[in-house]
Order: structure tokens, then sequence, then C-alpha cells
């Protein structure tokens, strides 16, 4: 992955996104399938799960979040925290859940399921904005380096 | 508690009506449905059960049947036991979500009064919507009449439902003649209704917070082909079960199915095999042709997807000339039972000569006559030692006669 500086296991699971969708898994015959495709979510009880931590959840090997899904990203967004209010827009817009925040605060993108689609960048209310997208290969701190200054609001014309 | 509903030992009910009691006296659950004829008072008596205090259910109403098979995915992946209806237009508008259904194992039960599909439109009785449905992945089971609408209702949840099966049933009837038509029904009790259908267990349900699963989950390549293979064999091997259900339901009513019907068959020559409310008429005329010294016999379908292809062969293994009446047009093909039947007595030892009739389309009737007429010409076939017509014909058609496809073994 190109990002390098920012922490990549933020919040994560030990199991998050390791297994890339095109290295295929052990193939099953027909007689060791599930039925009606049929997947479970976790491995074991998973009483209560939704007030446990991504982190502290049994993930099973067919939930997506076990899977890198972001192969085909060809843009990535950039978070900056200098710059962030923590408004958790994109934490709401986010359609695959790659925001990853706590407590509130903005902490970065989950790259492994994050598909570069921008919506983030364009909820982002401040100025200049705390996510943009650059090349999928572009380094982070230089991507960081690079952000825009703040942008002026042109004067309007005086109403006549 | 659900409200005591008074039944008398005989009714008088159609094959709606029928249908619709065996969905109360299951205590289905859900019901989401969308109205078509000829098969809305189904849905609608159950609607009035649930509005009257006499189950204790939910009837969704949605906006197409689209919506109202999945809606009975939804309610039936959650853990319920589902049931709806349809005909015809709404049959094909629900098609894709039946292949859904099956190939999420999800023991829905589709009440299905066959009719015509358009164009032109039509809302009488063939059986094109049953034979859309032929490839779904559904076991289908037909009834003849009002008291089997009832019976195989009750008989579906059961073979649905079993934990070997987990596929979705349909219970086919035919459009007015048997769901308009009043007959004498014999209900069960409540009581021994609900002791025979049992309650359900359910099986990967989405209500358990303990086990959260995905249903309908995306497979290329790599790994759809072993998920329909399972499929298939699990409804190939459901033919036990439904042999076992409908022998637990004879220990209880003395009324006896079977996957292959056979009436008169014993020392048959000629015989029309058929589907539907066409069997009884064929019944009538067997009867009337051997008192003119015809030995003619009927074979019928009760269960025509898994197809019973030994006992198919088995029940016309010995006899001379074979009708199979396909009431669908077939669109450029010989018709779809035809074919079934014909691959079946392909591998038989004496392999019978076999000819295929399109007929009743759109409710057009088929007579007692007519059926005489039909084993007349199969006596003409059985004497000729081959196929004297056209292998594909037409029965009750106006205009210059049609036929298709000729015999090589002449």
């Amino acid at each position: 992955m190109a990002v390098e500086s920012q922490e990549l296991n933020l919040l994560a699971n030990n199991n998050r996104g390791e297994s890339q969708l095109e290295a295929g898994f052990d193939l099953l015959g027909w007689d060791e399938v599930t039925q009606g495709s049929v997947l479970p979510s976790f491995d074991g009880d998973a009483t209560g799960i939704a007030n446990k931590k991504a982190e502290e959840r049994a993930y099973s090997g067919f939930n997506s979040y076990t899977a890198s899904v972001a192969s085909w990203r060809v843009i990535k967004p950039v978070f900056n925290r200098d710059i962030c209010i923590d408004c958790q827009n994109c934490w709401v817009w986010c359609p695959d859940s790659s925001i990853l925040s706590r407590d509130k605060q903005m902490l970065g993108i989950d790259y492994d399921h994050c598909k570069g689609c921008e919506v983030c960048v364009e909820v982002c209310p401040t100025n200049p904005k705390s996510l943009l997208m650059f090349s999928e290969y572009a380094d982070l701190d230089e991507s960081l380096a690079a952000w825009p200054e703040k942008k002026k609001k042109e004067k309007k014309s005086k109403e006549v | 508690m659900a409200v005591k509903f008074d039944l008398n030992e005989r009714e008088v009910w159609d094959g709606n009506y029928a249908a619709s009691q065996a969905l109360r006296q299951a205590d289905v659950d859900v019901v989401v449905a969308y109205p078509i004829t000829p098969s809305t008072p189904i849905v609608e008596n159950y609607g009035s059960y649930v509005g009257n205090g006499y189950i204790d259910g939910e009837f969704v109403m949605v906006e197409s049947e689209h919506a109202a098979m999945s809606g009975c995915i939804g309610a039936s992946a959650a853990g319920g036991r589902v049931s709806t209806a349809t005909s015809s237009q709404g049959f094909a508008l629900m098609a894709e979500v039946l292949y859904q259904a099956s190939g999420m194992r999800l023991p829905i039960v589709l009440n299905v009064v066959n009719r015509a599909l358009a164009s032109p439109l039509n809302v009488r009785g063939d059986h094109a919507d049953m034979y859309l449905g032929r490839d779904s992945g559904w076991i289908q089971m037909g009834a003849f009449n009002a008291q089997e609408a009832y019976d195989l209702a009750l008989c579906a949840f059961k073979i649905a439902e079993n934990h070997s099966v987990r596929l979705p049933v349909m219970v086919h009837q035919d459009g007015f003649i048997t769901s308009h038509t009043a007959q004498n029904v014999y209900p069960l009790t409540d009581a021994k209704a609900k002791a025979f259908v049992g309650e359900i267990v359910p099986v990967d349900d989405m209500l358990d917070f303990s086990r959260p699963v995905t249903y309908g989950a995306q497979t290329e390549e790599d790994w759809h082909f072993e998920h329909k293979a399972k499929q298939h064999k699990a409804i190939m091997d459901s033919r036990t079960v439904i042999d076992d259900v409908y022998a637990e339901f004879k220990e209880l009513t003395g009324r006896e199915y079977k996957r292959v019907e056979s009436y008169d068959m014993e020392d048959a020559d000629v015989v029309i095999i058929g589907l539907g409310t066409t069997v009884e008429t064929a019944r009538v005329a067997a009867k009337n042709m051997r008192e003119k010294g015809v030995k003619a016999g009927v074979v019928a379908i009760r269960c025509f997807r898994p197809f019973p292809y030994d006992e198919v062969r088995e029940a016309l293994s010995n006899a001379k000339s074979i009708a199979v009446t396909d009431r669908s047009s077939p669109g450029g093909a010989m018709g779809a039972f035809f074919n079934e039947v014909s691959a079946a007595m392909y591998t038989s030892k004496n392999r019978p000569l076999v000819t295929g009739f399109i007929y009743g389309l759109g409710g057009r009737d088929f007579s007692i006559e007519e059926a005489e007429r039909i084993y007349a010409e199969q006596q003409a076939h059985a004497d000729a030692g081959h196929i004297t017509t056209d292998i594909q014909q037409f029965s009750g058609l106006r205009g210059p006669k049609l036929g298709f496809f000729q015999t090589a073994r002449g």
C-alpha cells in the first residue's frame, strides 16, 4: 500500500483486509459450500456484538472486513488532521464505512476498504478541505506538504 | 390468542378458499402479496383472517409481485413461515425473485393459480406461468381440484421446511376451473392440521442475533457452480421427503398422493399423460374408451419439479402409445412436458410411441370427446406400430390442421 506514514492498522482487528479477493480461497466442492450461500459474519457467539468495537470483534473469514477490497482504487483520499474540525460529515456519508472515527474524533481512512469514490472530499466543509484526493501512489507526506492554502472568499459586489 | 374458526366436516369451497384455509391452519406468519386474477382471494382471505383475529400473522400489501416475493424472502430469511399467491403476469414479474428464494434455500410456499401469459391478454387458465417457473429451483406440485389445493398446501409447508429440503414450493391449481369452482372439501380440524404441519424450525434465521448471517452473497465462476449443484441435488433429493410427507398425510386423512398418479394403467395400451384439471377429463374419457374396447389409461404428474423421471418411466413401461398434453405455447419447441416425458421414455425397454398435443391455451375447454378422439388416434399409432400423425399437434384449434415434426421410425 502506498500510504506509509499514517498508522495503517488504526482501530483494526488483526485480520482486517488480510485476504485479497483475487488471491482465492481454498476452493471447496459442491458438498462443502454453505447452504443457500448463506455466510456467517462472525466466528462464535455474536451476542452483543453491536456494542463491541471493530478491533474486538471476531470477524469470520466470510466477512468482507477480513478481505481487502481496495485493489481497484486508483485515487485515494488523504486526511489532514491539522484542518479537520471533526464534524463527522465524511463518516456519515462514506458508502463503505471506511472513515475511522472514535469518540467523534476523525482518525483516518481504512485503506483496505476505501474504493476512492471521493464522497468524503465532496462533503468536507472546511476551507481548505481536510480530505483531498491524490494518486494511489502519491506519498502521504508529500501530499500533505502540497496541501492548498485557504481560499479567500470572493468579494461580493456592493448591493445597489 | 386467535379466534376459533368453525369448520364443518364437509365444506363447499372453491380452490382459492381451500388454499387460504390451509394458510390459516398452517399459522402462516407473514403473507406479502399483490393481487392478481384469479389468485386474489387466497391472499385476500388471509388478510381477512388476520383482520378478524382468526390468525396471528402479518399481511403486507406491496406495490408489485416483484416486491411481494422480495418481502416473502425477507420474512422467510428472518425465520418466519411465509406464503403468498399469484398468477400469470404477476408470476412473470416475480420470476427474477423466485430464483433468489430457491438459491437462498428459503421454504416459502407460493400458491399459483395457473393463468395464461399475455399477449394477447387473457385471464383464463393455462400452464404458461407454471412452465415459466420450471427451471427456478422450486418444487412444483399440481392440484387437480379444490380438495387437493387444500391438501397439497398443507403438505407444501412440511416439505419446504424439512431441514434436508429447505426449498420453496409452489402449489398449482388451474385458474377458474379449480380456483373458482365450489366443490366438496373435507378439511382437517385446526388441531389436526397444526399437528401435521408442525412448527417451523428456522435455519440461518436473520433474527438470531447471536449468529448474524449474510443472505444474497455474490459468487463468480470460482464458486457459483458449486452452489447451484448443491441446490440441484437438494431438489432431486427432496423426492423421498415428498413421498414421506404424502404417506404421513394418507395416514392422517386416508387421501393418497403420489408424485405420479396412475388411473386405469394396469393393462393400458394408450395413455394420456397430463397435468391439472385435464386429468379428471381424461379419466372420464378413458372409462368411456374402455367401454368401446380400447385399453385406455391416464397418467398424471402431481410433482412437476423435481420431475419424476423414474416413476413416469415405470408408470408408462407397458404402454404402446402416449399422448403428452402441454397446456402452454412452447414457442418453437415441442413442449416442456413432452420433452420431459420423452426423455424419461427414451431409456425405457420398449420405447413406446410418444406424441404431443398443445391444447387448452387461454382456458380453451378440453372436452371429454376430444380426449376420446386423442385416445382413438393413439390406438391407430399402436396398431400401425409407428406414429401416423405429426409428432406435435394442436388440440381444439380452429383453422387448417397444424402440426410439426415427423417420426423417422415409421
